[in-house]
């Protein structure tokens, strides 16, 4: 029984001639405790698709079609008051970057005690200990006294920590982390991924990893998603997709890690760029980048394709089953 | 509230305060100003609202150190005979009052509507903002002038000099609550778009909550500068008004009304009742205008020299 269920989510946004439709019939479930990675290139719709879960689209943009439900409830309809019962109680988001995050004039202490007034109905006194406890949670030390302090007053890796304790605040059941290390430096990433690998692995906390980094992905996440051009174009467990990717452009996206290849040689890239969203080729949108394109591609978008634990959306690898 | 002391000492504002000679300067003149005229009752010579007190035998006398003046009289008396050095440590304390009531009144209304209409956007955004453009489009004296006038004529001068002080308070704070909401909104559009805010609205948290508790104090600093110019312009304001006849009564001046008072007498020599009010009028905005601009300085990190 997933915890949280995406049915065919659509958002768009009205520019001056014509809609822009930024995610397009996406479609995925997460159980609980399960770890989840989306990726693909910038532009792809990731932190859209993220940020639709929590209903954060800002405007003009909006969800135009869909269900976003968790246990039963269509966040993607309930009233405001209503859905102020899910964000940041149930689901929560870790952004990417930590500097902007916290509001810079507030004490990290008024932060978290406000968020637990607001869902816990707490006493001051009893948010406090809370918050420290979760700042401990978090390893950081001497908590008690750190709680006072502002966030200019803490390191780049320490804010970030302080905005998975918050983040951890509710004892979420889904937390959704939009690249969450990509401001930090790579040493003091590891650090963080492996606390939020650690706190989710102990409190059975879902998570859904938004990421360009194929390395994180494979080291935190049990299944992945790849994203193109607002669409999801493969889906399976995270092993699968590193080590045998089925559609060409996880393909690419593999081959282009510079482990793929030997010191001194060229590095392997996928030809072209992304298309924008404003004019998306006809058929798959990854045709024009595609070695393996056929006429059917430039037609006609591509369903998907059910492999053992996986879909793809893609002629090629259709055809390649059928055979 | 040690820790928040050691702060303030600590901080850049108060180094930087210690270092500019205009800014302690006129620091200090304010604070001498506002403490003079709000203890009057305890050091002035005289109650000028006591009508016991005056005698109109005294009256046009000059300052003390001209051939005709008593030294009972430092700055001289005015037509009715009142000291003027009474009538202006009362009538600075009326001034500064009206000053910073207004300006709460204004900061009331104008923060709280530039928040929604920044925030919201959108209809309420273009109404409120429509609404501040009609208003700016009168001046403040005008509207004033008109409001007061038609309250002095429908409910009569012995009322009107009753609630004068309040009168004053509430037409000059929402004649210039548009000054107000536009600087707020213009910072809270920028602060808007900043993460925190998308972090907080994840946590849960309510518009109200969120707009307060969060965006306000990040656009205090703006706040805090237009708050000096404007308790500035609320004191001229009422000068302007009292020097018209339509600020506070003769019998309880302001500055204003004290220049006025003056103002007949100017060509039969008695320049010291509308020279003494004038002077301390334009020292106190002045001060209040440097201290402004020294505050627009500091809270603004572009400007950092050293």
């Amino acid at each position: 029984m997933p915890i949280l269920e995406i049915k065919n989510l659509e958002v768009r946004f009205p520019m001056r001639g014509g809609e822009l439709i930024a995610i397009r019939d996406i479609s995925f479930s997460i159980d609980r405790g399960e770890r989840l990675g989306i990726v693909g290139e910038s532009g792809a719709g990731k932190s859209v698709a993220a940020f639709a879960i929590l209903r954060l689209i800002g405007r003009p943009g909006y969800i135009s079609g869909g269900q976003i439900l968790f246990e039963g409830n269509d966040l993607a309809r309930l009233s405001p008051e209503q859905l102020r019962q899910f964000r940041g109680n149930q689901i929560t988001m870790i952004f990417q970057d930590p500097m902007m995050t916290l509001n810079p004039v507030l004490t990290i202490g008024t932060q978290m005690i406000e968020c637990l007034q607001t869902h816990r109905g707490m006493g001051r006194k009893q948010a406090r200990k809370v918050a420290v406890e979760k700042l401990r949670r978090v390893a950081i030390p001497s908590p008690e006294a750190r709680i006072d302090q502002y966030p200019h007053e803490l390191s780049g890796g320490m804010r970030q920590r302080v905005v998975i304790a918050i983040a951890l605040l509710t004892d979420p059941a889904i937390i959704i982390a939009d690249e969450p290390t990509t401001a930090l430096d790579v040493t003091i990433q590891a650090e963080i991924m492996e606390l939020l690998l650690a706190l989710c692995e102990t409190h059975q906390v879902a998570l859904i990893l938004i990421t360009h980094d194929l390395g994180v992905v494979s080291e935190i996440t049990q299944r992945a998603i790849v994203m193109y051009a607002g669409r999801i174009v493969e889906e399976g467990p995270t092993r699968d997709i590193i080590e045998r990717a089925r559609h060409p452009y996880t393909h690419g996206l593999i081959d282009a890690l510079p482990e793929r290849t030997h010191p001194g040689q060229r590095l392997n890239q996928i030809p072209g760029s992304m298309p924008s969203l404003v004019d998306i080729p006809p058929g798959c949108a990854f045709h024009p980048r595609c070695e393996h394109v056929t006429d059917l591609c430039q037609t006609r978008v591509p369903g998907y394709t059910l492999l053992d634990h996986a879909r793809v959306a893609c002629h090629w690898v259709a055809a390649q089953e059928q055979s | 509230m040690i820790r928040h002391w050691r702060l303030f000492v600590d901080s850049t504002f108060l180094y930087r305060f210690r270092r500019d000679k205009v800014a302690i300067a006129s620091f200090s003149l304010l604070l001498l100003m506002v403490l003079l005229s709000f203890s009057s009752p305890l050091i002035a010579p005289f109650d000028p609202y006591d009508p016991a007190q005056i005698d109109i035998m005294d009256s046009d006398m000059p300052p003390a150190w001209q051939a005709e003046g008593e030294p009972r009289f430092p700055l001289g008396t005015d037509a009715q005979g009142r000291d003027m050095l009474s009538t202006i440590l009362y009538g600075t304390r009326i001034s500064i009052t009206i000053g910073l009531f207004a300006v709460l009144l204004q900061s009331i209304l104008g923060i709280s509507l530039g928040l929604i209409a920044g925030y919201f956007g959108g209809r309420i955004d273009a109404f409120l903002m429509r609404l501040a453009d009609i208003q700016l489009s009168f001046s403040t004296l005008m509207v004033a002038i008109i409001v007061l006038a038609i309250f002095q004529a429908s409910f009569g001068t012995e009322l009107y000099n009753e609630l004068a002080i309040f009168m004053l308070i509430l037409v000059i704070g929402i004649a210039e609550w548009p000054q107000y909401a536009r600087t707020v909104r213009a910072s809270v559009l920028a602060e808007k778009k900043k993460e925190y805010v998308d972090a907080v609205r994840v946590i849960g948290l309510g518009s109200g909550q969120i707009m307060f508790r969060h965006i306000l104090p990040n656009t205090l600093s703006p706040i805090l500068v237009i708050s000096t110019v404007q308790v500035a312009n609320a004191i001229m304001s009422e000068a302007a008004l009292s020097f018209l006849g339509l600020g506070m009564p003769v019998n309880k001046p302001s500055l204003g009304s004290l220049i006025n008072s003056g103002f007949e007498y100017i060509l039969s020599g008695s320049w010291w009742i509308t020279a003494f009010p004038a002077l301390v009028l334009v020292l106190l905005v002045l001060v209040i205008n440097l201290l402004g601009d020294w505050l627009r300085d500091v809270l603004n990190p572009k400007l950092y020299k050293d």
